[in-house]
């Protein structure tokens, strides 16, 4: 994998939620698959709802490509996310969910309307935008929101375990789904999981979030095969899947 | 949004606070006449009765309700809805047939030697106030049974509790929870209840603080007087309403009434009082609705111009301050980080009464314009003010849940301003949003209350040209007015409710 200049930078940034504390101060490199893992509670999400602007900083910066974010509201960041549950208005149908990655209005041109077509086809959904949500599967409800990514075309997505609720292989499947998609809009990509296999099979860097503090990224690879002492406390001694 | 909210919250504030100001600073020190204490004590005293005597038939009634089954309960539980939306004076009309002096319980009983029954003076103030809250107090009343666990009910029947055993291990500690909620909630209403005492009272032994205020102004143009009579509404009036406010958890309006009682109901002459029991209260609800019908539908069709007239200024108003209710409700629900001021401000009319705000608004605007003038749009501040805290209790839950649910998706997506208004929350709380505006439109068409200060000859909206026909004994045209009140306020309620439910679906 090809990794450009440093885009996402965490300067020195304190999260403080209700008392709870996180520090973090690292970069993430253009183009760049990391995970972000470690214990339930530790913060993980908390990490992303900074980044997403859902949470002020109590002290530090989150930069873009050397600009602050910090001011921005959270629709007008450069990034797309994903939420655990609750990606798409269950009153409105998949087309309509998709085109809000358009225009926030729904004001579509003709123009608008063939590119939803086109995205719902590019995730596997054709013929199903008339639908409301309730009447997807799972999976289908996960390339529904997918496909807003698509379409919002933002250079960074942040992903907060929105497949936790899927099978394995559904699951698999997404995660190849949004290789491809990131792959596709050269999109940085930062994805919360408690499973290192979805790190191991989709990322090249992890961010281990343990006591407090949000570590610099280091290589998925080299960090399970030899796991510092949190990580290794949450992995618990037997299951370990790069031995 | 988060700054509008804090606007129009500060506004309420202020169009609460400074009538109330107007009223305290003209009430010249508080020095109650003869004539004023009586008015109060008689205010507290046909409260607290009709509070009593509506809760004490509500507990065995609700009783009868929640064990039997028959056909037309459902019905007749929705009907026990109705009166909160019934206009008052419409109630009153239906009693003044059925109970009149020339009504059907007279009729009856002048064959048999018995002295005439009167529907004024206190035992009429009682008549309607129980007319009109003995079915809130049963749905109340009729909830807390609901809420008994099936488990406990059957365990109680596995251990072979006789009624008695029933009513001391599960009934009464139920009802110790529900009852200070019902009778503070019927005893707020009755205190500031204008109408029934406009109609029905009166007199040195029967007027109430709210007719008093009525007749200082309207007879006596005494201002000063009037101030210090709603200054002492307004402070009773208000500690019985927080009261009640605290002491209550949201309405349900019927949701999960018509659980199956889980054990098997007592037999013998327990279901022959059940069965009396529910009759006899149908009949009560019923027969003057039913007398309303027969006296006023075959003048419908010739209705004079003045009621046509009043029609269409109680129709302005009641949509204009529907609007007003829902936009206020509306926006204080979904302020972010609401400072305690804000729920305050939204809940601060319930502490005042229609009169205590119309005093004070007369004070401050009658020096600059005649009050004939601003009757209408004064009574469309006061109906939107009077109706704010029942629309920001529904809607408040549900605003929050949204925001909990859809929030931070609409926030990630840029969805704000009239767009968010438009694609999530309008359709999300088009359900609550309809049923508040029902509500809102239902009660602001049949209140009788400030209009009654300020109209003049040619302002009066429906209720109160009602009320001048009947005070004129030009009973039957009151009668088809009444009918076609009632008709429209029933019709704004339904067109408004399920035309949000239909939004909603």
């Amino acid at each position: 994998m090809t990794q450009g200049v440093a885009v996402l930078q965490l300067d020195r940034a304190v999260l403080d939620q209700d008392g709870f504390r996180l520090t973090a101060d690292w970069t993430l490199p253009q183009g760049a698959r990391a995970a972000v893992i470690g214990p339930s509670g530790a913060g993980k999400s908390t990490l992303l709802a900074a980044i997403a602007g859902f949470l002020a900083p109590a002290s530090g910066r989150i930069l873009w490509q050397g600009q602050e974010i910090g001011p921005l509201p959270p629709g007008q960041r450069p990034l797309s996310i994903l939420f655990q549950d609750q990606n798409l208005f269950p009153h409105l149908t998949v087309a309509q969910n998709i085109g809000l990655g358009l225009r926030p209005d729904l004001r579509l041109s003709p123009e608008d309307r063939a590119r939803v077509e086109a995205a719902l086809s590019r995730t596997g959904l054709a013929g199903l935008g008339g639908r409301k949500p309730a009447q997807l599967s799972g999976g289908q409800a996960s390339r529904a929101a997918l496909a807003r990514v698509l379409l919002r075309a933002r250079p960074l997505l942040l992903l907060d375990e929105p497949f936790a609720a899927l099978g394995p292989a559904l699951k698999t499947e997404m995660l190849d789904l949004v290789a491809a998609l990131a792959g596709e809009t050269g999109a940085t990509v930062l994805m919360v999981t408690h499973d290192p296999d979805d790190a191991l099979h989709l990322t090249d860097q992890t961010v281990l979030v343990a006591e407090g503090r949000a570590d610099p990224p280091v290589p998925t690879q080299a960090l399970f095969a030899a796991p510092p002492p949190a990580l290794r406390a949450y992995l618990g001694e037997t299951k370990n899947p790069a031995r | 949004m988060a700054s509008g909210s804090r606007a129009l919250a500060a506004l309420i504030l202020l169009l609460v606070a400074a009538p109330l100001g107007a009223v305290a600073w003209r009430a010249e020190g508080l020095s109650l006449s003869a004539a004023d204490l009586a008015a109060l004590r008689f205010t507290l005293m046909q409260a607290a009765l009709s509070a009593l005597i509506s809760c004490a038939l509500a507990v065995p009634l609700a009783r009868a309700l929640a064990r039997r089954r028959f056909a037309g309960r459902g019905v007749l539980i929705t009907l026990l809805g109705a009166p909160f939306l019934l206009p008052v004076i419409v109630a009153i009309m239906g009693l003044l047939a059925i109970f009149g002096r020339a009504g059907l319980v007279n009729i009856a009983l002048q064959p048999l030697g018995l002295p005439e029954v009167s529907i004024y003076g206190l035992q009429g103030v009682l008549i309607a106030h129980v007319f009109l809250n003995l079915p809130l107090a049963t749905r109340m009343v009729l909830q807390g049974w609901q809420a008994i666990p099936a488990e406990r009910l059957r365990l109680a029947e596995s251990l072979g509790f006789a009624p008695a055993d029933l009513a001391r291990h599960l009934e009464g500690p139920m009802l110790r929870e529900v009852l200070p909620g019902a009778l503070a909630t019927v005893f707020a209403i009755c205190l500031t209840s204008f109408a029934v005492a406009l109609t029905l009272g009166g007199g040195p032994r029967a007027t109430t603080l709210e007719l008093a205020i009525y007749q200082a102004i309207r007879f006596d143009f005494d201002l000063s007087h009037a101030a210090g009579l709603a200054l002492t509404q307004t402070a009773f009036g208000g500690i019985a309403a927080l009261l009640a406010w605290r002491l209550t958890s949201p309405a349900g309006f019927g949701a999960g009434l018509d659980r199956p009682w889980p054990v098997v109901a007592p037999g013998g002459w327990r279901l022959g009082l059940d069965g009396a029991l529910i009759l006899l209260a149908t009949a009560f609800l019923l027969l003057p609705m039913l007398a309303i019908a027969a006296t006023g539908l075959p003048g419908l069709a010739d209705l004079p111009a003045s009621v046509w007239a009043a029609t269409g200024r109680s129709l302005s108003v009641a949509l204009l301050s529907t609007a007003a209710t829902l936009t206020l409700a509306l926006t204080l629900a979904l302020a972010r980080h609401p400072p305690p001021w804000l729920g305050l401000a939204a809940v601060l009319p319930l502490a005042t009464s229609s009169l205590a705000l119309g005093t004070g608004l007369f004070l401050l605007l009658q020096p600059l314009v005649a009050p004939g003038r601003l009757a209408l749009p004064v009574t469309v501040l006061v109906n939107a003010l009077m109706t704010l805290p029942f629309a920001y209790r529904l809607l408040l839950p549900e605003a929050r849940a949204l925001e909990a649910d859809y929030g931070r998706l609409a926030d990630s997506l840029g969805l704000s301003g009239l767009s968010r208004l438009r694609l999530l929350i309008l359709p999300r709380l088009a359900r609550p949003l309809g049923f508040s505006a029902g509500l809102s439109a239902a009660l602001s068409m049949g209140d009788l209350g400030v209009i009654a200060l300020f109209a003049g000859e040619r302002e009066a909206t429906l209720p109160l040209l009602i009320q001048r026909l009947t005070a004129a004994y030009r009973i039957e045209t009151a009668a088809s007015a009444s009918l076609l009140l009632v008709a429209i306020s029933f019709a704004l309620f339904w067109a408004c409710d399920a035309g949000g439910r239909r939004a909603a679906a």
